[in-house]
């Protein structure tokens, strides 16, 4: 696939837990607050359900950015959930550091279900982060 | 190959305003697997439902992609739908093109771009999804109400009617609430102990209801229809079966102490009830002022009492009980005044809070329901009552309506006027807000007939002048400065949510909202409900509101308990973790992260060549796995799989979404 530097629009995978972030973004619809079209959700039951390799795959199939989002730390629908996320992605994060992907192109974020205003809020922030980077080539697949 | 129909709906105008339809249905006629596309205005009604039950038999279809709102709203609408055309429930997608689409974007081209993105993504999913089957769990048909406020005591009333066991508790040494302290209640002005005190003693007497004061929630496990509360029974020091409530101890115990229910306008000693017609009758020690248990001396309670019910020794017991359905009626804290200093609150004792206005009115209250000034006992003749304290207020205080505060100001004006001929209230408000049956009547009632002033302005400063007080303000109306002086001082302070609510939050795996109000499930169609099966609200707990509406929002969270405890059974949640045998190492790292103690180790034989081996692997139990699927991460030769999340269909997702 090739990408044109000069009207690249970042595709960005974002892993919501159904009980707090994936509720915060239909609240974000429901008060229509706009962010933008980059952004892709996968609902998901708990952020620990996302296994790291679900990350790796969206990179090399050409995602240019990796969010999850889950209920804060101490709020999780499933009481622990959300600590076993937070450790293990910290541990992803410095091995995809480690392979040369730049910190914000994989990121880790707490939005509750009231928090609709904070989740079009990340959504427009990381976009245009992950927009300053442009594609992730990195581990694309050479497609 | 999978034979997918799928399904765009308008939503009126609320997806059809962004999204393109026709190209969406295009663009979803080329996706693999895809046999069948069309588009309903309104696919949640009978009209839209029956057209996807008629595609799905006039086209084979066997798995079906709904483009609509959140499934959040409406997965359970349709699951049903394709189950009554045949089909599993779970053969069943929604992709989410209206709270996550046409709802945060503007522009119809991109927006389109997205929408399609997103059926794809649902369709690819669709096509991995596998028939799912609940079981039937059995129900523990008892109810646990947790608040012996008017919210709790009339869900406990209305639950026992329909003849299933309640258990309310209550933190405080009597039921009673809020609703307690008031004196009159708007608009009627009946007198809030005479319809409150009859179904405190209803609660008491119901052979249905078991009351657990000074008790508080430890820890909730469990789901719906089977949850196991720890409750700590917190030691009272007095035996509840010996003691008979003669109230000898409260006479002769020498510790006074400001009393709570009080708003510490009077004391109450260290062994006491609440209130006089507090329910049980019984009295607790409260061992933070009690001399025998700060001083080491006294036990004057334990001489006088003639039944030899004072315990000193008693600890806090933690008992463990099993419900089918809680509902939380916790109530509300007052706001706390701290940054609202220039109302010279606390450092005046003529400035007082509505509350403490109420037991000033209040019959058994500290006056003995004459109406006189805290600091000189001698009635006042000019009351100023300044409204919005603490509320609607984004700088400092909180920013919402806390909606009781105009009609019990309406009340107070009326009830100052009644209780001391020829005074005179003068009311500084922003808005005067009396939505509600008969309460603008009442309101007026306040200016036409009982000498009450209504003065639209902001008081930015209360100061003493002599044995008065000046209140200066602006009219806003005439933009002239008002400086009035007075007697005395009430100030209407907001309703925020219980300092604990959050804490009790998280013990039962509800939400709160920014203000930590308990949240409905749906704002309109679910107003009593949690996201939590099982968990029911009641009361100011989920957002400030007045007594008639915490009744009928009581009444309606019992008959919700009610409507699940009838039931004979429940069906699980299928969307749970299982094991595939082959693949399980028996390394239980899975078990280790269960939050449920849902997995176990399981021992089976297999042949290997000629031999028969025993191994260990582990085992799901489909009654405590709530589907997390924390396990499916941790297991190392990816052995366990979340049903209805598996690895395959969460990977074809992202597959698509990155097509």
């Amino acid at each position: 696939m090739s990408v044109n530097l000069e009207s690249h629009e970042p595709l960005i995978v974002a892993f919501c837990c159904n009980w707090c972030s994936y509720a915060g973004a239909d609240l974000a619809g429901t008060s229509r607050m706009s962010y933008p079209t980059n952004v892709r959700i996968v609902r998901v039951p708990c952020s620990s359900r996302v296994n790291p390799s679900f990350i790796i795959r969206a990179f090399q199939r050409g995602a240019d950015g990796v969010l999850i989002a889950g209920c804060h730390p101490g709020d999780c629908h499933y009481h622990s959930g959300n600590y076993y996320t937070r450790r293990r992605f910290t541990v992803l994060k410095r091995m995809l550091e480690y392979m040369g992907i730049e910190p914000e192109r994989f990121q880790v974020r707490w939005i509750s279900g009231s928090e609709g205003a904070k989740f079009a809020g990340v959504m427009n922030e990381i976009t245009q982060e992950i927009k300053a980077l442009g594609p992730n080539r990195k581990l694309r697949d050479v497609r | 190959m999978k034979r997918i129909g799928v399904f765009i709906c308008w939503c009126g105008s609320n997806i059809a305003a962004t999204v393109d339809i026709d190209k969406t249905i295009a663009a979803a006629k080329q996706m693999p697997g895809v046999v069948f596309a069309d588009h309903n205005k309104y696919t949640c009604s009978e009209l839209g439902q029956d057209m996807v039950k008629n595609a799905i038999k006039e086209h084979q279809l066997d798995r079906v992609v709904i483009g609509a709102c959140s499934p959040r709203m409406h997965e359970n609408t349709f699951r049903k739908t394709v189950e009554a055309a045949g089909l599993n429930p779970y053969y069943m997608e929604i992709a989410n093109i209206r709270e996550q689409c046409s709802w945060v974007h503007k522009d119809k081209e991109t927006a389109t771009g997205k929408a399609i993105s997103l059926v794809r993504t649902a369709v690819a999913k669709a096509a991995r999804n596998e028939a799912l089957f609940s079981t039937e769990m059995p129900i523990e048909r008892r109810a646990l109400v947790i608040g012996g406020g008017i919210a709790g005591i009339q869900a406990a009333l209305d639950i026992a009617e329909t003849g299933f066991e309640v258990d309310l508790l209550e933190k405080e040494p009597s039921i009673g609430g809020r609703m307690a302290q008031l004196d009159k209640t708007f608009p009627t002005l009946d007198c809030s102990a005479c319809i409150l005190t009859p179904k405190m003693v209803d609660v008491a007497q119901h052979e249905k209801i078991r009351l657990i004061t000074y008790s508080e929630v430890e820890k909730v496990e469990g789901y719906v229809g089977n949850f196991t509360v720890t409750i700590r029974n917190k030691a009272r020091s007095v035996d509840m079966e010996k003691c008979t409530g003669c109230g000898d101890c409260m006479n002769k115990c020498p510790q006074k102490v400001s009393s709570e229910f009080e708003m510490g306008l009077a004391e109450r000693r260290a062994i006491y009830t609440p209130f006089p017609q507090a329910v049980p009758n019984k009295p607790a020690i409260d061992r933070a002022t009690c001399r025998w248990f700060t001083q080491e001396k006294c036990r004057v309670c334990e001489k006088i009492c003639p039944t030899g019910a004072i315990d000193y020794d008693q600890v806090d017991e933690f008992i463990t009980q099993r419900y089918g359905a809680i509902v939380v009626a916790t109530g509300f804290d007052t706001h706390k005044l701290d940054k609202y200093g220039e109302y010279a609150y606390g450092k005046h004792p003529d400035v007082i809070t509505s509350l403490e206005m109420e037991r000033l009115f209040n019959a058994s209250g500290p006056t003995g329901g004459k109406l006189l000034r805290p600091s000189n006992g001698k009635p006042p003749k000019n009351v100023a009552f300044i409204q919005c304290v603490g509320s609607r207020d984004k700088a400092k205080g909180n920013p919402y309506c806390a909606k009781i505060c105009c009609m019990y100001t309406a009340k107070h004006a009326i009830l100052l006027n009644e209780k001391v001929p020829g005074s005179k209230s003068f009311v500084f408000y922003i808005d005067v807000r009396t939505p509600g049956k008969d309460y603008e009547e009442f309101y007026n009632r306040a200016y036409e007939q009982h000498n009450a002033t209504y003065i639209k302005g902001n008081v930015s400063k209360v100061f003493p002048d002599g044995d008065q007080l000046v209140v200066r303000s602006v009219d806003a109306l005439s933009g002239a400065l008002v400086e009035l002086v007075v007697d005395m001082v009430v100030l209407a302070t907001s309703v925020d949510a219980r300092s604990d609510a959050k804490d009790l939050a998280q013990k039962l795996s509800i939400t709160t909202n920014a203000h930590k109000f308990f949240n409905e499930a749906h704002p309109k169609l679910r107003p009593v409900e949690t996201q939590t099966a099982g968990i029911f609200l009641a009361g100011v707990c989920q957002g400030p509101k007045d007594i008639p509406e915490t009744v009928a929002q009581a009444s309606a969270a019992a008959v919700k308990v009610a409507s699940l405890l009838s039931k004979e059974s429940l069906k699980s949640n299928p969307t749970i973790a299982e094991v595939d045998q082959k693949r399980c190492s028996g390394d239980m790292s899975c078990m280790a992260v269960c939050p449920y103690g849902a997995i176990s180790e399981k021992i089976i034989e297999e042949r290997r060549g000629r031999e028969t081996v025993t191994r260990k692997i582990a085992e799901v139990n489909t009654a405590l796995c709530q589907g997390c699927g924390a396990c499916t991460v941790a297991c190392r030769p990816g052995a366990i799989n979340l049903k209805g999340f598996t690895n395959e269909q969460i990977l074809a997702e992202v597959d698509a979404i990155c097509l």
